[in-house]
């Protein structure tokens, strides 16, 4: 048996004992007391005479789940869209705030990586605005640009900047001497020496940043949206809270998830393409 | 005037201390047009420094170097450089690597003239096949043959080898020797090589350069290789000539290599460096060491 059938087996029988335990977990139990109609009506009846956990059981978040993927992209107002469109809209601003941050930190990580001076220069800069939390940035963004989605976007850029600029400066200014000799003593202009030379020297290293930048967008859009709701998958969640529908937002959690893993290995795609071996 | 001259060279550090470190000094020579000339001498006493001078990614501090009637300063693609680590780009293939030198030294070639002259280096090396292979799919002696193919390949007026066999088996250095003998023969290509090994520079050189040991290392004896060409690995230890020549060299880097410095240099004109044809007799007598000791030529 080859190792990757054994994990798999593996996987699938964790996943069996977590649903089992799960299911268990949540099976209605006998006895019953008087309850609030209004709560009743939220967490259904069972679950508010006690007879029955008010945290969905497997079954409950399929059925959701099944609802869900069946009709992903519906739109009945603002508080009622489909996850489809939830999740399109924060999948819309990552990339925006992350390609933002691309073009801005790629450029400068290369002048920084070039320039003993600028890296000095800028370092101190980068040290400080580096660790502030995202969403520090938030109400300066809603202040300045006075637009909810556009800030987010920008909260996204800001986030994304740091890994990016510091990895492209750190692949820039460690590309092997030799190879840069090579490229002196056969005259290569200064832009073609950073398209030909630098870049796919430094390549998987940026490709990393941009990898660690990816994860870190997709952390924090969630919370992004949960603070300027509107729209986005942040705010489904949120939303669901507060509707107290458990499984949605289990559903929720389930799709930030699975989306957030398919971000990544996108990038580690991509990565792969641009590595080399020594 | 000879093609290379290399006049007065020096490099010197300042040391943390205030004082000023010479590596080596007054050093001179020339290279003649089509000459192999191997620069031997211990580590440590500034070989690589010169030939990255003469390749214009060093400066000296003091001194000039003048090819062709023109002084060298900052690389140029007249002069191609092997690298001691081979130096390929892992993410280009064998062709790519040796295409990126010829891109830059006929700019304007389209890609078809480009390939054929790439080609045409890579069988010369004895590569064919492997074109289309990254750097990390070949052999240590394999990558060294894309480095030579890659400098032959834009023509430079000179070639600067930098101890491009030291890691290399015996085995497979001695195919690519052969194959460099081949190809000098064919090219008349003007060469400068450092050297650790002296049967290397026995069989490629037509000069040999003895430095002595840093700091402060000087040319201090000029070898003429007078073993006759044709040279063969094989055969080249039967000539009469060679243990007579290998024997100066050894002897020089065993011992005077290490006393030069403290010697009695007043017969040692570092313009002129004595030049010694063992076998031969002595062309230019040789510095006066001041111990004891006498060495026999021949």
């Amino acid at each position: 048996m080859s190792l990757n059938l054994k994990a798999g087996l593996l996987s699938g029988l964790l996943l069996v004992v977590f649903v089992g335990a799960w299911h268990l977990a949540t099976l209605p139990t006998g006895g019953s007391k008087t309850v609030d109609p209004e709560y009743a009506k939220l967490v259904s009846a069972e679950a508010a005479a006690g007879q029955k956990s008010a945290f969905p059981t497997p079954a409950d978040v399929g059925r959701k789940l099944w609802e869900h993927l069946s009709d992903p992209f519906y739109d009945r107002g603002s508080n009622d869209k489909g996850i489809g469109i939830q999740l399109a809209w924060s999948i819309a601003r990552v990339l925006a705030g992350f390609a933002l941050a691309a073009l801005f930190a790629i450029p400068l990580g290369f002048l920084i990586g070039m320039s003993p001076l600028l890296h000095k220069a800028l370092d101190p800069f980068i040290q400080v605005l580096k660790p502030i939390s995202p969403l520090a940035w938030m109400p300066l963004a809603l202040f300045t640009l006075r637009d909810s989605g556009t800030s987010s976007v920008f909260v996204i850029f800001i986030c994304s900047t740091w890994p990016m600029l510091i990895n492209t400066a750190f692949g820039v200014a460690s590309v092997k001497r030799e190879w840069l000799n090579v490229s002196k003593t056969l005259e290569v202009k200064p832009l073609r020496r950073a398209l030909t030379v630098i870049l796919p020297a430094a390549a998987p290293t940026i490709m990393t940043g941009m990898r660690i930048s990816i994860g870190i967008a997709w952390l924090v859009i969630v919370a992004a949206e949960m603070l300027v709701g509107g729209t986005g998958i942040g705010y489904f969640v949120w939303n669901e809270w507060n509707n107290l529908s458990i499984a949605n937002i289990l559903t929720g959690i389930l799709a930030i998830g699975l989306i957030g893993m398919i971000l990544d290995q996108m990038l580690a795609m991509l990565t792969r393409a641009v590595s080399y071996q020594e | 005037m000879a093609f290379l001259e290399i006049q007065d060279l020096a490099k010197r550090y300042p040391t943390p201390n205030g004082e000023v470190a010479t590596i080596f000094e007054e050093v001179n020579f020339a290279v003649n047009k089509g000459e192999f000339v191997c620069i031997i001498g211990h580590s440590g006493c500034g070989k690589t420094t010169i030939l990255n001078v003469l390749a214009g990614l060093d400066t000296a501090s003091g001194g000039t170097v003048v090819m062709d009637r023109r002084e060298v300063a900052g690389p140029s693609l007249d002069r191609g450089v092997v690298f001691q680590g081979h130096a390929l780009m892992p993410w280009l293939s064998v062709m790519s690597n040796i295409a990126f030198a010829v891109k830059s030294r006929w700019p304007d070639w389209n890609r078809i003239q480009a390939q054929t002259h790439c080609q045409k280096f890579i069988d010369m090396v004895g590569l064919t096949g492997a074109e289309h292979k990254k750097p990390a799919q070949l052999s240590g002696g394999m990558k060294q043959r894309v480095g030579i193919a890659r400098a032959f390949a834009i023509q430079p007026k000179m070639l600067l080898l930098d101890e491009p066999f030291g890691a290399l088996d015996a085995l497979t250095r001695g195919v690519i020797q052969d194959e460099l003998i081949k190809i000098c023969a064919a090219t008349h290509q003007t060469i400068f090589m450092i050297t650790h090994d002296v049967d290397e520079a026995l069989l490629l050189a037509d000069r040999i350069l003895l430095m002595s040991n840093g700091p402060r290392a000087h040319i201090a004896e000029i070898v003429e290789n007078t073993i006759a060409r044709p040279r063969d690995r094989d055969t080249i230890h039967k000539d009469s000539l060679y243990y007579q020549i290998r024997n100066h060299m050894v002897d020089f880097l065993v011992t005077r290599s290490r006393k030069f410095t403290e010697s009695d240099k007043s017969g040692y004109d570092p313009k002129h460096p004595p030049v010694f044809t063992p076998g031969l007799g002595t062309r230019t007598p040789p510095p006066k060491i001041k111990s004891a000791e006498v060495i026999v030529f021949g």
